[in-house]
């Protein structure tokens, strides 16, 4: 793993954000969880389809620091002036934050765990939904590290990443209404119908390949912002 | 090993580097002077590969940075003006994560941060959390970051900023004896430190080279203009008009006030010429005893103003 990522993963697990961001998720989980087991159906698949909309708040809180800190700081010339490429520290940069993020979904198989032993089995379903909520989280993540690029202020990147994944998330609502071609986008931009296309158990290789890459545009689009600030920098 | 040509940086409107060109060659130390927002910092950043240049080239060890950032790069080690500091990490634990991303080699890791630590003096605080230490103590931890990897090249922005004179005194042992097998640039705001490491200086200013040659030969340059400090009793008025009657003197101020009608009087003269027993009989003629008569030598903070405010005398003039 790279020195960037392996840095940056202490580092999160090193100050208390990583535990808070995992646990305060973790509860969400188990609040939707829970109606669902008392009433016996115990089916995992319709709380991941539930809880996808709370990583528009945890994920951008996980990333904002990511870069931003990095050119407050001024350790950024520490980075750029490695013989590590660029490329190499804002994949590491990612990878970190999206292995915070796979801690979450790691613990979380706990919750299907509990559906086995209560007699439940594991289906199709859920794995497409587990594939799909893994996605969500790496273009989530992409998003969140771009947004910390483009600042050096660490709330500012947090509530432009909120604002970009919140319109992501109702695009398709709005579609329709907007038509035309800018409707077209906003439909194929929509992660709301991707993801409950995954959480019905579908995999469809156009959705995969839409969330990789997106993830890997938006990763290029940081590198290039940050290129782009060292050549007109003051 | 250090080659500049034609450098040239614009930050929008404003340049900050005006077409400089200097070479360093290896195993040499080089003093790099400049008042604020010289265009120091940013030549440094340049040369570094943190900043790409507006036009101009930077080859380091024969490599382009432009062309072979990563070859230029693995050369170079960096402190810059603010030491790049993760303040929520030990120094050990930065140190391991500076040797990583430096690509240095795994196997002699433990050992390079080791002695590294040891010269710079850090073995003592190495498991500290950085945001505790002291100023100067960061400022070392920057140093050794530059260290990390054997880098035949090390760019120090400032380096004994913030250190006590102990301290000072250490590092500048620890660079003069860095330099055996490096070729260092070191830019720096005291001049003493200056005559005392660098073989070669570069003085810039307003993005322009003003002077470069050895601080000797800068100090001797300067002192053929003769500057003169005297020490003469008598009424003020009188010794100054006695003076300046002399031939080949260009000018003649009083200083300060030593006693009651005893004034220091610092004199330059003409085309370096020594007039110094023509003034003694001028004077005795005068019945002004001179009470104390002595050249002074041009410090380095001399040339530094006379060279910094010529360059700026001729730029108005030219507009």
């Amino acid at each position: 793993m790279s020195a960037v990522a392996k840095k940056e993963i202490a580092g999160y697990f090193k100050s208390p954000i990583a535990y808070v961001l995992i646990g305060v998720y973790l509860l969400i989980m188990s609040i939707y969880f829970h109606p669902a087991l008392k009433a016996g159906y115990g089916d995992f698949v319709d709380v991941l389809d539930d809880v996808g909309i709370f990583l528009i708040f945890i994920i951008p809180i996980l990333t904002m620091r990511i870069l931003a800190e990095d050119k407050k700081n001024g350790t950024e010339v520490l980075l750029l002036t490695s013989p590590t490429s660029l490329p190499k520290i804002v994949i590491g940069k990612f990878l970190a934050t999206f292995t915070v993020f796979l801690v979450i979904v790691g613990i979380s198989f706990v919750y299907p765990f509990i559906v086995v032993i209560f007699e439940g089995v594991i289906t199709t379903q859920l794995v497409g939904a587990y594939v799909g909520f893994i996605l969500l989280g790496a273009a989530f993540c992409s998003v969140g590290v771009f947004c910390s690029s483009l600042t050096e202020n660490q709330i500012i990147a947090a509530i432009i990443s909120l604002v970009i994944m919140f319109s992501m998330w109702i695009a398709d609502q709005y579609a329709a209404t907007v038509g035309g071609l800018l409707g077209g986008i906003m439909e194929w931009m929509s992660v709301l119908s991707r993801y409950g296309v995954f959480t019905q158990g579908l995999l469809s290789l156009e959705n995969i390949i839409f969330f990789l890459s997106f993830t890997a545009l938006m990763l290029y689009m940081t590198i290039r912002v940050i290129e782009r600030r060292r050549w007109i920098q003051g | 090993m250090i080659e500049i040509k034609n450098l040239v940086k614009h930050y929008g409107q404003v340049v900050a580097v005006n077409d400089i060109s200097f070479k360093v060659k290896e195993g040499e130390i080089l003093g790099f002077l400049g008042p604020n927002g010289a265009g120091k910092s940013t030549t440094m950043n340049i040369v570094t590969g943190y900043l790409p240049s507006t036009s101009g080239t930077v080859e380091v060890d024969g490599y382009d940075i432009l062309t072979h950032p990563e070859e230029v790069k693995k050369r170079i080690g960096y402190l810059p003006e603010q030491p790049p500091l993760y303040k929520d990490m030990t120094v050990t634990e930065y140190l391991n994560f500076v040797s990583d991303l430096k690509k240095a080699p795994k196997n002699k890791k433990k050992s390079e941060l080791s002695d590294i630590m040891e010269l710079v003096g850090l073995t003592d605080h190495r498991k500290r959390l950085i945001d505790n230490l002291s100023k100067g103590y960061r400022q070392r931890v920057g140093l050794a970051q530059a260290l990390i990897g054997n880098p035949k090249v090390l760019i120090l922005d400032e380096p004994t900023v913030g250190l006590d004179p102990k301290q000072i005194v250490e590092i500048r042992r620890v660079i003069k004896g860095l330099a055996t097998d490096r070729t260092i640039i070191l830019s720096t705001h005291i001049l003493p430190e200056v005559s005392m490491i660098c073989e070669r200086v570069v003085i810039i200013n307003k993005g322009q080279i003003a002077a470069e040659d050895t601080p000797d030969r800068l100090s001797s340059n300067l002192s053929k203009m003769s500057k003169l400090n005297l020490t003469v009793k008598g009424d003020k008025d009188k010794v100054l008009k006695t003076l300046g009657n002399i031939p080949n003197v260009k000018y003649v101020t009083m200083t300060t006030k030593a006693e009651d009608l005893v004034y220091k009087y610092v004199l330059e003269t003409k085309n370096s010429s020594d007039i110094r027993e023509e003034i003694f009989f001028k004077m005795a003629e005068n019945k002004m005893p001179i009470l104390e008569i002595k050249p002074s030598a041009a410090t380095l903070e001399d040339i530094f103003i006379s060279v910094v405010s010529n360059t700026g005398i001729t730029q108005t003039e030219e507009e």
